[in-house]
């Protein structure tokens, strides 16, 4: 039996998702793990992105800021962030990841603030950065996070990034591109995507050794559930081969402990 | 596509606009800017005093915590500059240097933020007194993302006082910024209409630049030639000066026209702890520092006078941070990123 950490499965789960000769945003950590795996494994031809203008570069290390000179290391172009965003907004891009600190059924993000008060949060966090952006413009949207019900909400503090709003047909009535939205979500118990008719968020598959229970008991709404439920692929010994020795050597994102959660 | 886009262009978001979206007003402020070529070169401590005023809109160059005007940042503390408004376009590091001068028995420094990205140093974490600050009420708040405000500073270098763009919509960020939605004329899109942003001041570090002020910038440039083009005054650090004959030799390599600049400090080093592109990696340990020291406020008030009140110069905060040896340290992270001593 193959070991290994959730972390590396959702990181694997995520590299499966990205196809070869694709464009995608990505920012640091686990995204940015993801898509260098893609890249030694399935997507030779997958091309990463950053914020501040990187585009294509071939990374020495994992960055530490999407703006650092590792994320244009070896690149094909060092330009500016309008550009990144512009592009985007000209239809090219095909992925990005984002991530927040809470998410609802239809894929809304909130960066932003939790409390009750806009005016006086409980936690001032970042905010939008380019989240807005690239949830807005790219095609589709990734996220890789952790599954416990303070994070999966019926209701975000504050809409900071655009799922599918309200529902279907609302992202392109506020005037937001058509076809865009989010895609896939990777937790540590499932991957999840959302229903075609309803915009709403269900379970895709379960990960090896997971009930639909346990991911329902982690999440602050009622999910929905592909049918027939798959069951997620664990990582291959290629995979973690070359995650463990070329992507993330120090373990700075896989060495990570497993996220804490509400338990049976 | 739906029926709903009439009712999509009525909306307005319900945050304060902080500056006058009015290009007539800005072609006033540049028709009389100085526009010779004018040997600019001072100290840090006189472009500060002499350009950023109590009051002020300033903005900040670079990426937060990559390419930044660490030197500017810190004597715009230390000389204790009241009721700023700041672009929070990108800010982590530089955003919280400026909020030592909040809290810390010193007035207030930052009294307005335009916030796209604040109080994180991204996968670093949150700054607990960035946190503080912003939680306190005693700073107005409006929403952008960081588009948005890379196009409110495009806007503005085009002379234009608004540009459409096509995210935000929808959203918190679009209710809490000061944008407006609009029908398009030629296709009847809905479209987020975002104001013309001319800071004040802007603080900018750079590669290279001459006396004048004509200006390099290796690797990514953010949106800093918007934003000098945008900026009613520009101060420049540069890591090196360089000679006119330098820039007229190659002038492609200009990113930044001397007309924009109105000060040229040499800053060897000048982006630490930020990193520099094909000069110098981030100093992830002092950062870190910074992160831990802010937990409690009195360690907090130590670490400031110890790194920013109590130095006199830029370069005695570099020999409290290790001087020369650790900066080449840096520099060999930088330049060897696959080298064993690389974070």
């Amino acid at each position: 039996m193959l070991e290994f950490t959730p972390m590396e499965l959702m990181i694997c789960a995520a590299s499966q998702m990205l196809e070869d000769g694709a464009l995608v945003v990505v920012g640091t950590g686990a995204p940015c793990a993801a898509a260098m795996l893609a890249q030694r494994t399935s997507a030779p031809n997958l091309t990463l992105i950053f914020e501040a203008g990187g585009i294509g570069p071939q990374l020495p290390r994992m960055p530490i800021s999407v703006g650092d000179s590792r994320t244009f290391y070896r690149g094909l172009a060092a330009t500016s962030m309008a550009d990144v965003m512009e592009t985007c907004q000209r239809g090219l891009v095909d992925y990005t990841f984002l991530g927040g600190a809470q998410i609802d059924r239809y894929g809304n993000l909130n960066s932003t603030m939790i409390g009750g008060d806009y005016n006086r949060p409980k936690v001032r966090l970042p905010g939008s950065g380019g989240a807005n952006d690239l949830g807005s413009l790219c095609w589709r949207i990734l996220t890789i996070t952790p599954h416990d019900p303070r994070r999966f909400v019926e209701k975000v503090d504050f809409i900071t990034t655009p799922g599918y709003l309200t529902g279907p047909g609302a992202r392109e009535a506020a005037g937001l591109p058509a076809g865009t939205g989010p895609y896939r979500v990777i937790t540590d118990l499932a991957v999840l995507g959302f229903d075609e008719t309803t915009k709403q968020m269900q379970v895709e598959s379960l990960h090896p050794g997971v009930t639909f229970d346990e991911v329902q008991r982690n999440t602050g709404f009622e999910l929905l559930k592909r049918t027939p439920l798959g069951e997620t692929a664990p990582p291959t010994p290629h995979q973690l081969d070359i995650l463990r020795r070329e992507v993330d050597p120090h373990r700075y994102i896989i060495g990570r402990a497993a996220p804490s959660r509400t338990t049976a | 596509m739906t029926g709903n886009r009439s009712e999509a262009a009525t909306l307005r978001g319900r945050g304060p606009l902080f500056t006058n979206p009015d290009c007539d007003a800005a072609r006033q402020a540049f028709r009389v800017r100085s526009k010779g070529l004018t040997d600019k070169v001072m100290t840090v401590e006189d472009a500060v005093d002499r350009f950023v005023h109590d009051g002020d809109y300033l903005a900040s160059g670079g990426f937060g915590g990559d390419r930044i005007a660490t030197a500017a940042l810190h004597e715009i503390v230390r000389q204790k500059k009241q009721n700023l408004s700041f672009a929070g376009h990108t800010a982590t590091h530089d955003f919280q240097i400026l909020c030592a001068g909040n809290l810390t028995g010193r007035g207030k420094l930052l009294a307005k933020v335009d916030i796209a990205y604040v109080v994180g140093l991204e996968a670093r974490g949150l700054s607990a007194h960035a946190r503080r600050v912003m939680q306190s009420g005693e700073v107005e708040i409006c929403e952008w993302s960081n588009y948005a405000l890379a196009v409110r500073f495009q806007a503005a270098a085009m002379g234009l006082p608004f540009l459409p763009m096509r995210t935000m919509a929808g959203t918190d960020t679009f209710d809490r910024s000061a944008s407006a939605m609009i029908e398009c004329p030629f296709t009847g899109a809905a479209l987020v209409a975002v104001p013309a942003l001319w800071p004040d001041v802007s603080i900018i570090h750079v590669h290279e630049a001459d006396c004048y002020g004509n200006a390099r910038i290796r690797g990514t440039t953010v949106a800093d030639p918007h934003l000098a083009r945008a900026s009613k005054r520009v101060i420049l650090t540069c890591e090196r000066l360089i000679s006119n004959d330098e820039i007229r030799r190659d002038p492609s390599a200009t990113a930044i026209p001397y007309f924009c600049v109105d000060a040229v400090c040499e800053v060897p080093f000048g982006s630490y702890p930020g990193n520099m592109p094909y000069e110098y990696f981030s100093d992830e340990e002092h950062l870190r520092g910074w992160l831990q020291a802010e937990c409690d406020p009195a360690t907090h008030a130590a670490w400031l006078d110890r790194y920013v009140f109590g130095a006199t110069s830029f370069n005695e905060y570099l020999d409290a941070c290790g001087g020369l040896a650790r900066m080449q340290e840096l520099r060999r992270q930088e330049m060897f990123p696959c080298g064993p001593s690389a974070t």
